[in-house]
């Protein structure tokens, strides 16, 4: 019983800490071009996971829209965006934080979506049903997720 | 206007001119029936597209063939049961369409290529499946087949069959205009939570592949298409419906009057290029 309760206080206190150091998509500050300084999470990322979720097309299908040399393994990359290749060395990781989080803060009118964001859509849809969406939204990628694939991004130099 | 921009209107005259005549690939339907799939945009256009391409330019070219002889279009055995419908009496009247409007390939020749058009007693822009259950409904005293079902599809197709290679001319001015607007409003609108335009897509990146699939401009003068990923006809709304769907978004339903305005709007985007349909597609 005693052990329960450690446990449980325990459970409590993480998922508090990882609340407080959570930035939620509301609460994101952005540079003047478009770049978020502030790591959203405190964790650092892994760039392992991070690149797990820009080729699975469930999760970031970032590939469908941009090649890279890294995971050229991956079948049909697409050609909408441009090549990653390097990005590592020519951007920091607040700029790719932010192109993560809303693309349209650093390129205005772009078709890369928003990972990090909740609202302000026009007829938001329940994921691929076609249907309505029903209450709040979840961001497309969670904040960990971001971090992660900032983390594998700093990777790609050439 | 100084000489730099002067150069560059010339020049660009001078480059649209010329993909028309070197690089037009050629579709001729069973060695008679030639098909322009590379056009002048229309005024209307306002510039947002340098050609207009047939849906059909982008397919792989074993796609491309099956369009070009009807005996190998999977869609003809559809366009045979429209045409076999046309010809069978239905409904409380006991009539046929054929009863009222003769040959299909006489009366029917301009229809695909003008529709959807304002129908002046209706007081509305039809697309031709609303003209079809209008005629059953009203005409015939028949069931309506219902938006994109498939004795409509099959109908529609045989329609379109019997107009292709008319070049596509849908009017976008007079009591059409309201409609066409919308519809223009609707295609440019971001949808859903990955916010896309119809122009994210087919305006700004046709010709580049979005994963494995080769982005078109999304026209419809191939309408209804047969697409060999799902085996059968495929109508224009339920595209439309798929394609925002794919944007996290909440759709418009088949046969809606947002749809229908959409509708006019993506056909007059094709104004220059011919009829196609049933066009085959992947
Ligand atoms: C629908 C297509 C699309 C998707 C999906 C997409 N992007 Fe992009 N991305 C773009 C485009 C287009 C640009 C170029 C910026 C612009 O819009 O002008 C871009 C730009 C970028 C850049 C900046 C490149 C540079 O050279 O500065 C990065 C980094 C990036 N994307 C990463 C990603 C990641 C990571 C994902 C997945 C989580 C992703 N993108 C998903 C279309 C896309
Ligand atoms: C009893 C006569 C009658 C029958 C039967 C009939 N129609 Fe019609 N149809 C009309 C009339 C009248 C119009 C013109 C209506 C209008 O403009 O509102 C028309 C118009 C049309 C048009 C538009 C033609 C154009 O040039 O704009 C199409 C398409 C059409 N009918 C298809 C059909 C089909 C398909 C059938 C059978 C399922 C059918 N009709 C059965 C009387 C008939
Ligand atoms: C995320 C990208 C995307 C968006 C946004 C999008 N489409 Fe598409 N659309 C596609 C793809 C991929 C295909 C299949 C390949 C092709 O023909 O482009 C397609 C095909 C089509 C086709 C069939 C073309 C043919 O030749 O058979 C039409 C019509 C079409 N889209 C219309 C639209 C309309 C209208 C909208 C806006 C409501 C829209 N699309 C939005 C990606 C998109």
């Amino acid at each position: 019983m005693k052990r329960t309760i450690a446990l449980a206080a325990g459970m409590a206190m993480g998922a508090g800490m990882a609340l407080a150091d959570m930035v939620a998509p509301a609460d994101v500050t952005f540079g003047d071009y478009g770049d978020v300084e502030q790591s959203l999470t405190g964790v650092p990322g892994d760039p392992e996971a991070g690149r797990e979720v820009m080729v699975s097309k469930s999760i970031g299908n970032c590939v469908s829209c941009h090649a890279a040399e890294d995971y050229a393994d991956v079948p049909f990359h697409g050609e909408v965006g441009p090549a990653l290749d390097g990005i590592g060395e020519y951007r920091t990781e607040a700029e790719l934080r932010g192109i993560l989080v809303n693309a349209k803060m650093t390129f205005p009118e772009s078709v890369m979506p928003a990972f990090y964001k909740v609202e302000g859509f026009t007829r938001p849809g329940n994921a691929y049903t076609g249907k309505a969406a029903e209450g709040p939204l979840d961001p497309l990628l969670t904040a960990q997720q971001i971090e992660d694939v900032v983390a594998y991004l700093m990777t790609l130099t050439d | 206007m100084t000489l730099t921009t002067f150069k560059t209107a010339v020049c660009g005259l001078a480059l649209l001119a010329a993909p028309l005549a070197a690089s037009a690939e050629d579709l001729v339907v069973n060695g008679e029936i030639e098909m322009i799939t590379e056009a002048e945009p229309a005024a209307h256009l306002d510039g947002a597209l340098p050609t207009v391409r047939s849906g059909w330019t982008f397919r792989s070219s074993e796609t491309q063939q099956l369009q070009m002889d009807d005996f190998e279009n999977p869609a003809m055995i559809d366009v045979d049961n429209g045409m076999a419908a046309w010809n069978a009496a239905e409904g409380a009247e006991g009539k046929s369409c054929a009863d009222c409007h003769g040959a299909m390939d006489e009366s029917m020749e301009m229809v695909r290529a003008t529709y959807p058009k304002w129908n002046e007693e209706a007081g509305e822009v039809r697309n031709i499946q609303m003209q079809i259950d209008d005629c059953r409904v009203n005409q015939m005293g028949a069931e309506p087949y219902g938006v994109d079902s498939r004795p409509m599809l099959a109908m529609e197709a045989a329609i379109s069959s019997v107009g292709r290679g008319q070049v596509v001319d849908v009017a976008v001015d007079g009591p059409a205009a309201e409609t066409w607007e919308m519809g223009k409003e609707l295609y440019y609108t971001r949808f859903g939570q990955l916010e896309l335009s119809c122009a994210s897509c087919h305006e700004l990146n046709y010709d580049n592949y979005i994963r494995a699939d080769h982005l078109s401009q999304g026209q419809i003068n191939g309408f209804p298409t047969y697409r060999l990923k799902n085996a059968r006809l495929n109508g224009t709304h339920s595209r439309f419906r798929g394609c925002i769907r794919d944007t996290r978004a909440e759709t418009f339903s088949v046969g809606s009057p947002e749809f229908v305005a959409l509708e006019l709007y993506v056909a007059s985007r094709g104004n220059g290029l011919t009829v196609e349909g049933p066009a085959v597609r992947n």
